[in-house]
């Protein structure tokens, strides 16, 4: 499928962030946004939806928990209930304050690395991932907003995007299969 | 301006009024003699038909571990007999509205200085949210000086021997040709003596005092000054402050709490109270910002200054929870019996205040303030406080009853009577505060930044 792009190139946050603003007013469509470093307020502007991933990070917590729990009353309690020291270990809840510290550190541990896997997967990101960055000035000082050209006027559209303050316009046809 | 409406007035002074009431009943109808407790046990006993035999076996039990860990504390023959016994529980008996007073009126003391501390930490901190919350925090500590008045009064009573809530006041524990001589006590007489102490708990009031007195007197300074002298001062001020509360409000622990327990100690006591006193403090104010912001009082405070104080809310419950824990758990593995006795008369006697306020101060809040859209919504953050509030309410119950009334102790019209008497007080001081004030520090070189403060 054959499609078009326009990159528009900003140098200046700000401007970046009225230029998105202005786009989407006008209803063109912003596949997506390259910037050398998080722009704060720019998910709010593109009108993205708000990440679950702090949901999954305390299911992902209750998991450890569970494993902690389940761990422990089998090894130390229904396994082999042995007396270490004196302490009671004829039922989960006598010998809990014992167990807490591992209960909190597993809880911490699934939460925080499932939390990070989850984002990996759901970014696409792994080590040997081919970059897909359409500029090497935008990991640097540049910021670019590619936008869908595929049914707009490319003329009409170049002329919008100059006005927002674009140092840089460029149109690129793709004719790969994505 | 904020003016103080006369309905919040009446409604103060309604609840003053009606826990003195119950003050004045918990006074009246403790028991002055044996024969008095007899009565009641036995009235006790006829309501409760058979079980009365049960329950005084299991009582007599618990008395005699308690009294075998605190060794001589109680005399080696005092649980020998049935006299003894009941003098014992005539004791706690006398000391239960005693104890019900200084709990209420610690429990709101430690949320004016509390909120002394948080304020200093702001200005300290050169924190860029809160100076919009400012007038809300110093009218909260005018508490301060009438708290500080009040136990201070209670510890001199103490000292005279008024009441017996604290033990080792007892002049013959330090007599070694007295029977009730008890050496532990007697070696630790040189910090927990009379005059000493009241020293110690004057030098600690008149510090917080003079901070709270110059930091306010600053502030409104500043809101006429041409320069930024006045916030300068204060900024040193509170620093310096801060290093004098953490010394004194960790020795002030130690005298006006952890010495109940006069065999008992611990070296993290000092913190775990701060942590409580922090968490009160937090939610109060954020209950009342949220008070005044509903009568359209605070015009620039929005929703992410109640998230901010939510989240500290939130901070500090778990911060209290890890001390309370460490406290706990330190001790009950290592089972010192010397130290493992202060948790085994609170997990015996005081089972469902112990663990319940854990419930309160941790799980409650943890769950209900974890989500970040909860701490903006104003409805929930009151309910959240008024159930953090009650369990450190619960928490100062279970830090100084167990030690003074044991077993005799039940929330009923002495401790509700206290709580709400001191509400109102706390109500009335700290809303006819605001009203002297205007309630946006306005000269404050942060102020901008928090009016536009956004999260």
């Amino acid at each position: 499928m054959a499609s078009r792009m326009i990159h528009a190139i900003y140098n200046d946050d700000d401007i970046l962030m009225q230029a998105v603003k202005q786009t989407r007013e006008a209803r063109y469509h912003i596949e997506e946004v390259y910037t050398p470093f998080p722009v704060h307020g720019l998910d709010k502007v593109m009108g993205l939806a708000p990440t679950r991933i702090a949901i999954t990070s305390f299911m992902y917590g209750l998991v450890g928990l569970s494993v902690a729990i389940v761990m422990m009353n089998f090894i130390m309690i229904k396994d082999w209930p042995q007396d270490i020291g004196g302490k009671p270990s004829f039922s989960y809840i006598e010998n809990m304050p014992a167990f807490v510290p591992i209960m909190f550190e597993l809880t911490v541990f699934f939460a925080a690395h499932l939390m990070v896997i989850t984002f990996y997967m759901r970014s696409k990101l792994w080590p040997f991932k081919k970059a897909e960055n359409p500029d090497v000035r935008t990991t640097d000082d540049h910021f670019l907003m590619a936008v869908d050209a595929g049914h707009e006027d490319v003329e009409k559209l170049s002329k919008f995007l100059y006005d927002t303050g674009a140092l840089e316009i460029s149109l690129i046809e793709n004719d790969e299969d994505h | 301006m904020y003016t103080l409406p006369s309905k919040l007035k009446l409604f103060a002074i309604i609840f003053m009024v009606i826990g003195a009431l119950g003050m004045g009943i918990g006074f009246i109808t403790a028991p002055s003699t044996t024969e008095e407790v007899k009565e009641m046990m036995a009235a006790h006993g006829d309501g409760h038909g058979g079980g009365h035999e049960t329950t005084h076996e299991s009582e007599n039990a618990s008395h005699d571990v308690a009294a075998g860990a605190h060794e001589g504390t109680h005399g080696e023959t005092a649980h020998d007999n049935e006299d003894a016994h009941y003098e014992h529980t005539l004791h706690q008996m006398q000391n239960r509205p005693w104890s019900a007073l200084y709990i209420a009126s610690f429990f709101f003391f430690m949320i004016a200085l509390g909120t002394l501390a948080f304020y200093a930490i702001q200005y300290a901190a050169q924190a860029g949210w809160s100076p919009v919350l400012f007038r809300v925090m110093e009218g909260i500590t005018a508490y301060l000086p009438v708290a500080s008045v009040i136990i201070f009064v209670l510890l001199l009573l103490s000292v005279f021997h008024v009441n017996h809530i604290f033990h080792w006041m007892d002049t013959d524990l330090v007599n070694p040709d007295s029977p009730k001589y008890d050496s532990i006590i007697a070696g630790k007489s040189g910090y927990l003596n009379g005059p000493f102490f009241l020293i110690r708990a004057a030098i600690f009031l008149i510090g917080w005092n003079l901070y709270r007195y110059f930091s306010r007197r600053n502030s409104l300074a500043d809101d006429t000054a041409e320069d930024s002298r006045y916030f300068k001062k204060n900024f040193k001020m509170s620093a310096g402050f801060l290093v004098f509360f953490i010394v004194t409000e960790s020795m002030m622990s130690w005298d006006w709490i952890m010495s109940f327990d006069p065999h008992w100690f611990s070296t993290l006591f000092g913190w775990y109270v701060f942590a409580g006193m922090m968490v009160c403090a937090i939610t109060v104010i954020a209950m009342v910002t949220i008070v005044l912001k509903s009568q359209g009082y605070l015009e620039y405070v929005n929703d992410s200054h109640i998230h901010d104080l939510a989240k500290f809310m939130f901070g500090f419950s778990i911060f209290w929870t890890y001390l309370w824990f460490s406290q706990f758990m330190l001790i009950w593995y290592s089972n010192i019996p010397e130290e493992v006795t202060y948790f085994v008369t609170r997990i015996e006697d005081y089972k469902l205040p112990f663990f319940g306020m854990l419930a309160m101060n941790f799980i409650f809040p943890v769950l209900l303030l974890m989500n970040s859209d909860y701490k903006r919504v104003n409805w929930f953050v009151v309910m959240t406080g008024i159930v953090i509030l009650l369990g450190h309410y619960i928490d100062v119950f279970n830090m100084v009853m167990p030690a003074t009334v044991g077993t005799s102790w039940f929330i009923g019209i002495p401790e509700i009577g206290s709580l709400l008497f001191f509400f109102g007080l706390f109500v009335l001081v700290v809303f006819t505060a605001l009203t002297k004030a205007p309630l946006l520090a306005k000269h404050n070189p942060f102020v901008k930044e928090s009016k536009h403060f956004h999260y």
